[in-house]
């Protein structure tokens, strides 16, 4: 006994489908590691220094730039200034059309309230050096500027002027950030992942290492909450609860399947 | 001499960079990042080699006219015009990353969308395993099962519309049990490595040199 793939799969387009298009909406539980993460943002003073890096490329994207959108447009109510850079070649990108999308909300400049460093390859290179003097690093910004010629980088050099690292990655680049920056250099880090990568982190939040997660869209969704601006996240939890539900349901039938052909055999 | 040099090397540069950790201060830290940046060259080339041996690989596909050569030719089409996009791009905007660059052109409505499309792809196919392979067949995998469809109705809006309690849930599940093995996967993977790494340092471990 069994059901065709086909089906499944034509439940699966169905079940995605349909809370997209008909606008659902549901209540959403902020949990404590998102919680966390906000409030540590929140406390900053206006003029901190924030480093964001978009560890992660187009294939995480649904998961990951509504998060990059949400911190990005808290970071900027707040007026926090932005470092943006990544270890990946193509997070720059991603995280370049992040910044064009919010900072003309927020009436943000480029050079004076936020900057994109660039990619940089070598990722454990990259974060010891910011360790020493970010100009090692990244000596102009992504367009080739020099970074002394930037209002915003006066007087940040290293981690000692950054008020918090936060990582959005869709891999393992923040056992590096933890392992460099935060061991070695004290750095407080935030972090925000993929839903699948979440269950990988909270080890080091829960010792400390790290000191807010977003995990996956519903993090996103919860952080959209928090900010009191519901957006690409928040309308793509209806999608996820019933996917959800779709496949708990053909858990269980595989299940009952599976035990009557037990006892039949038996 | 031939193994007792390359040996003698190993063992002095993996000390001076685990030096670097334990003493971070000058000159141990400007040593360990050195070697670091070295590293970075060293993997420059590679990627080099890399690029070189992917190109070796299909073109000999497509005059050999192999199986899937019409793929082949896609990629290194695909590639070349890439880089095109990517050289050009620099010299007119000083950056490929413009946004306005023909580069992010490429990037944005080629990549992302197919990048998307091969992940979103995953959703049918975990569905599918799902019902195939998670099966209550003993005391552990019913155990396994009960914790995943927890935390799989419990994350998301719909596990607290049903009951308020499943997030909560949900949260523990993550929180200790699941916490707890993963950490004590990490501490055995740590301890493997670095078991491995001190063979290879002290010369016990010597394939690489092969």
């Amino acid at each position: 006994m069994s059901i065709d793939r086909r089906i499944i799969y034509l439940l699966v387009a169905i079940v995605v489908t349909i809370p997209l298009v008909i606008k659902i909406t549901m209540p959403v539980r902020v949990s404590p590691p998102v919680q966390l993460a906000y409030d540590k943002i929140d406390e900053l003073k206006p003029g901190s220094v924030v480093l964001l890096s978009t560890d992660y490329e187009a294939g995480t994207m649904p998961e990951l730039y509504p998060m990059t959108t949400a911190v990005l447009r808290h970071l900027f109510s707040k007026d926090i200034k932005v470092l943006l850079m990544s270890v990946y070649a193509l997070g720059v990108p991603i995280g370049a059309m992040a910044l064009d999308e919010v900072a003309g909300e927020y009436n943000k400049e480029y050079g004076t309230d936020y900057v994109i460093l660039g990619f940089k390859p070598g990722l454990d290179v990259v974060i010891v050096a910011i360790g020493e003097e970010i100009r090692d690093a990244f000596p102009t910004d992504y367009a080739g500027t020099p970074l002394d010629a930037l209002p915003i980088m006066e007087g940040i050099h290293n981690y000692n002027d950054i008020s918090i690292m936060i990582d959005l990655c869709s891999g393992s680049t923040l056992d590096s950030w933890v392992m460099f920056a935060q061991a070695r250099f004290k750095q407080r880090l935030i972090a925000g992942c993929t839903a699948v990568m979440a269950t990988s982190f909270y080890p080091y939040l829960n010792a400390g290492q790290i000191e807010g997660l977003i995990g996956g869209l519903k993090g996103a969704a919860e952080y959209e909450k928090l900010i009191g601006s519901p957006g690409v996240a928040t309308s793509g939890m209806p999608a996820q609860s019933f996917m959800h539900i779709l496949i708990l349901v053909l858990v269980i039938i595989g299940n009952i399947f599976y035990f009557i052909e037990r006892r039949r055999k038996i | 001499m031939h193994t007792i040099i390359p040996l003698a090397i190993t063992f002095f540069t993996s000390l001076l960079i685990i030096m670097g950790f334990f003493i971070p201060r000058a000159p141990f830290s400007d040593i360990q990042q050195t070697m670091l940046v070295w590293v970075l060259i060293i993997s420059g080339f590679a990627a080099l080699l890399g690029v070189d041996s992917l190109l070796r690989q299909h073109i000999k596909k497509i005059t050999t006219r192999s199986e899937g050569w019409a793929y082949s030719l896609v990629l290194i089409l695909t590639f070349f015009i890439v880089f095109g996009l990517g050289v050009f791009s620099g010299v007119r905007y000083g950056t490929a990353f413009s946004l306005a660059s023909s580069f992010m052109y490429a990037y944005t409505y080629g990549i992302i969308p197919l990048q998307a499309t091969m992940f979103s792809l995953l959703a049918f196919f975990i569905t599918s395993a799902a019902y195939r392979a998670f099966k209550a067949r003993s005391i552990d995998a019913t155990f396994l099962l009960v914790a995943a469809a927890l935390v799989i109705i419990g994350r998301v809006p719909i596990g607290g519309m049903l009951w308020s309690k499943l997030p909560v849930i949900a949260d523990w599940i993550l929180d200790w049990p699941s916490m707890t093995a993963r950490r004590g996967i990490l501490l055995g993977i740590t301890l493997g490595v670095i078991g491995t790494s001190l063979r290879i340092m002290v010369g016990i471990e010597r394939s690489y040199l092969r």
